[in-house]
């Protein structure tokens, strides 16, 4: 298969994405919808390594992996201090950062 | 044969991510990421990154989305109202702009001219995406980005020990666990543990002293 299929399937994977983390309201969905997006970078990434032949893209593509887990998790903690401070998990619904 | 494995894998990332964008349950959306993930492995071995593929499965839908399914059963399955709060002008909006991002890229990445695009890219060479190959590239040429992965792992991992502990600054302070209510008897009102002579094992009453809060034994007493 040419490079060109993969670039597509990792452009629209992104937009799917985008799209959802502009419709959804649960903050768990949205940092979903963003691994979505950062999977498509990674898809894109490893397909541009295959193009050139040279390793780099996957080394970056494991960088972006790392960065997606500790995003991840700072996210998840985030939305179990706020269950545990009784504010409703919804996004439209925060409106202040201060503890 | 690479053709029908492209397009079952591709078929399912793009099902599997639909699935997490429209799904109205959080906990679907979880598995609908596993399955995309999975499928997005099978993209990333047709393109020989075999390493990159088994770190996929394990690392992602191994134990990222195991973390997922701990939180969405912790925080519960909170379905969404059907209706968003900023209007249907807002989602439609929002659609059309990410279908307006898909084109726009498309002609972006598709028109770029780049010679290898329209190829099967460069011819392949023994060892290329084995971990021993990314495994001299991370520890050569890129040391440094490695070294500040692993710092930003170990800042990710304390930052989530502070943000999800149960007692320190996040707390608020009606959050205290509610006090055991008293429900105690007066001694010598006829309750069970006075049958076995626990509270008055002299028998007689005595209604002064029973009055008295000395007469109700502490807690710690209490508890043998």
């Amino acid at each position: 298969m040419n490079i060109g299929w993969y670039l597509t399937v990792s452009v629209i994977v992104f937009c799917i994405g985008a799209g959802g983390v502009l419709t959804r309201r649960n903050p768990l969905v949205i940092l979903l919808c963003l691994e979505l997006m950062l999977n498509a970078a990674n898809l894109a990434l490893i397909a541009f390594s295959r193009m050139w032949g040279n390793g780099d893209g996957q080394v970056f593509a494991i960088i972006v992996l790392v960065v997606a887990a500790c995003e991840v998790t700072i996210g998840l903690g985030v939305v179990v201090a706020m269950y545990r401070r009784r504010v409703p998990i919804d996004v439209d619904e925060l409106r202040e950062l201060h503890g | 044969m690479a053709p029908v494995f492209f397009f079952l894998a591709s078929i399912g990332a793009i099902a599997g991510a639909f699935g997490v964008a429209t799904l109205r349950n959080p906990f679907y959306s979880v598995l609908a990421l596993v399955s995309h993930l999975v499928a997005l492995a099978a993209l990333f071995l047709l393109l020989r990154a075999e390493f990159i593929a088994a770190a996929q499965v394990v690392v992602y839908a191994g134990a990222v989305m195991v973390l997922y399914v701990f939180v969405v059963a912790y925080v519960g399955n909170q379905v969404e109202p059907v209706r968003a709060a900023g209007g249907p002008g807002l989602k439609v909006g929002s659609v059309i702009f990410a279908g307006a991002l898909a084109v726009e890229l498309l002609i972006a990445v598709l028109g770029s001219g780049l010679k290898g695009i329209d190829s099967k890219g460069a011819p392949y060479a023994p060892g290329f995406g084995t971990p021993a190959s990314i495994g001299e590239l991370l520890l050569t040429r890129f040391l440094f980005p490695f070294e500040a992965a692993s710092f930003l792992l170990l800042m990710a991992a304390v930052g989530a020990v502070v943000l999800a502990r149960r007692r320190g600054g996040l707390e608020a302070a009606d959050e205290a666990e509610p006090q055991r209510i008293d429900f105690r008897l007066p001694p010598g009102s006829g309750s069970m543990a006075e049958g076995v002579g626990d509270i008055n094992p002299t028998g007689h009453l005595d209604v002064r002293a029973a009055l008295t809060p000395a007469a109700v034994p502490a807690p710690e007493e209490r508890d043998r």
